[in-house]
């Protein structure tokens, strides 16, 4: 946790200990040295999608892993989701022109009644750096702006929030909603937020409960994983 | 020691405080989000229904429903410009109750958090955060509030802001944060730091301590681990009644009377001077709470085993205090 002067020149390194530095600057979250890193590897002439998933995506499941062991806290894991940010806003349009391609896509929101964003929030960054495509809605929603995103973005997976005991079973409406129309198992329904559990997630019909944006993350990759065995199957 | 909290710790060694607002409105037919403040314009039937709930089962405090009665909250129910106003109407309705009580009973104004991330990682600026609490202090100070009820905060810098409009608002205060996150709140904060904290403000709060979190068994963890920084302040325990189950479209905390009742009698031993219910607490808890107060003796300060043993295992191995601490993070930034 040294003061002193920062002689360390990033294009000095090589790949590997880059890299590792990466690592060390997204846990840190220093935003303007991960986007440096990331152009220094693109100079060198990595492809986009092994800077996304070899540095930031290795870099940020520190990340999460030490969130959910309760050694990062919230203000930490929003500091490396910026300078997370700053790499994939680099990236992004480079992958999109190298056809990299897709972990999966995900809509998510808080449900109606509830403005609570700081764990919708934290589940987004921590599925962007996963390499997740997020579309974010905020928070209010009622049924009708969920169904409308379904439609229009075709995600894999709908992830919903709440943090009040009033807007909890909310969710269960828009699961219902989703029945009714049949559309229900075209989606994982992740669902979170912080007066939930397991058994929750599971009397109103949700594919799982997450307990923090580590979590979901890691169920987000298990769900999609098992949805590409399916297919191939 | 003119206020009405001040005056009854002079006279008393433990208060009661009040169970769940949000469960039991929900339980009168509030509807999955809607503001539960609008019902103070609404129900007042209802809402002096609540209060005189808890009075019956012994409370000698009662929160004002208005924990989601500032302007970033209520813009949500596009009510921003009724901060003031709805904080107002529900500290009236407590005003009445507790006059008509025949004893003192402290009508508490809950504040609850802005919901908004601290600049620079969110957008609240401290001067907004002390406008908006401001705003709803004085709203509560013209209903007759007794005093302010800092409630659930998770960030040092928002209990900060709080503290500073309260003085604004020259009231006296009384303040929790929630503990949820690996014996945390959610930014990071111990319970040792809340102490070091509320010890340094100009205008330190009348009483502090945790509520919410994540049952009753953590919530005594954070009590022991305030007690044991010897501060002289009076220690508050608001605990959830258990943990919430979803039963035929509506929530129930799966505590029950003799849990929370158990729940209240080691809070006095742990240290607590103030002791309720928050999330799922019914008038049913608060009845068996009050009676095992009254009736059962004071015992030694529990052992975290006698705590588990009574009412259940922690939710994380350490609340990050003490040498028991939590694994260090990884080294910081290799330089040079």
């Amino acid at each position: 946790m040294s003061d002193q002067e920062d002689d360390l020149i990033l294009s000095e390194l090589d790949d590997e200990e880059l890299v590792q530095q990466m690592f060390d600057d997204l846990y840190d979250g220093m935003r303007e040295e991960i986007e440096e890193s990331v152009n220094i590897l693109l100079e060198r002439g990595w492809i986009p999608y092994d800077i996304l998933t070899k540095a930031l995506v290795g870099g940020m499941t520190i990340v999460g892993h030490d969130f959910r062991d309760g050694i990062l806290f919230v203000p930490e894991v929003l500091l490396a989701a910026n300078a997370m940010k700053g790499g994939m806003a680099i990236l992004k349009p480079l992958l999109a022109e190298t056809g990299a391609p897709r972990m999966g896509k995900m809509v998510i929101g808080t449900v109606k009644g509830d403005i609570h964003d700081i764990g919708k929030n934290l589940v987004s960054m921590m599925m962007e750096g996963a390499g997740f495509e997020v579309v974010d809605l905020g928070i209010n929603n009622a049924v009708e702006a969920y169904l409308e995103a379904l439609e229009t973005e075709q995600p894999d997976i709908l992830g919903m929030s709440a943090l009040l005991t009033t807007t909890m079973p909310y969710m269960k409406v828009v699961i219902d909603t989703l029945i009714e129309q049949g559309k229900r198992d075209d989606y994982i329904v992740l669902v979170g937020g912080a007066p939930l559990n397991e058994e929750f997630g599971k009397a109103i019909g949700a594919d799982a409960y997450c307990r923090d944006a580590a979590v979901a993350v890691e169920t987000a990759k298990d769900f999609i994983a098992r949805k590409h065995n399916q297919l191939s199957a | 020691m003119t206020n009405a909290l001040s005056r009854l710790l002079q006279t008393r060694d433990w208060l009661m405080a009040d169970g769940a607002t949000g469960t039991n409105l929900f339980n009168m037919g509030l509807s999955s989000g809607d503001a539960p403040e609008l019902w103070n314009e609404d129900h007042p039937d209802r809402i002096k229904q609540l209060y005189q709930s808890a009075v019956d089962a012994g409370s000698d405090i009662f929160l004002t429903n208005s924990f989601g009665g500032n302007a970033a909250r209520l813009k949500l129910h596009g009510a921003e410009k009724r901060a003031g106003e709805l904080s107002q109407i529900s500290a009236e309705l407590g005003r009445d109750v507790a006059d008509a009580a025949g004893r003192p009973v402290v009508v508490a104004g809950s504040v609850g958090p802005t919901g908004e991330i601290f600049a620079p990682m969110g957008p609240l600026t401290h001067t907004v955060a002390v406008e908006i609490f401001h705003q709803q202090a004085e709203g509560l100070k013209a209903g007759g509030a007794d005093i302010l009820w800092l409630e659930t905060i998770s960030a040092p810098e928002e209990y900060k802001a709080a503290a500073e409009a309260f003085a604004l608002a020259d009231m006296p205060w009384c303040g929790t944060m929630s503990f949820d996150t690996a014996g945390r709140t959610m930014m990071g904060l111990t319970s040792a730091q809340m102490v070091d904290m509320v010890e340094k403000l100009p205008n330190p709060p009348i009483a502090f301590g945790a509520n919410c979190g994540v049952g009753a068994s953590d919530l005594l963890r954070t009590v022991l681990s305030f007690a044991a920084q010897g501060t002289e302040r009076p220690i508050i325990a608001k605990g959830n009644a258990g943990i919430p189950k979803y039963h035929d479209g509506h929530i129930h905390y799966d505590g029950t009377p003799d849990l929370m009742a158990e729940y209240a009698v080691l809070a006095r031993d742990a240290g607590a001077t103030i002791i309720g219910g928050c999330c799922g607490t019914m008038p049913e808890h608060l009845a068996a709470m009050h009676d095992a107060l009254v009736t059962r003796p004071r015992g030694p300060r529990p052992t975290l085993e006698q705590i588990t043993t009574a009412l259940g295992g922690f939710s994380s191995a350490s609340d990050g205090t003490g040498t028991d601490s939590a694994p260090a993070r990884r080294s910081r930034r290799r330089r040079g």
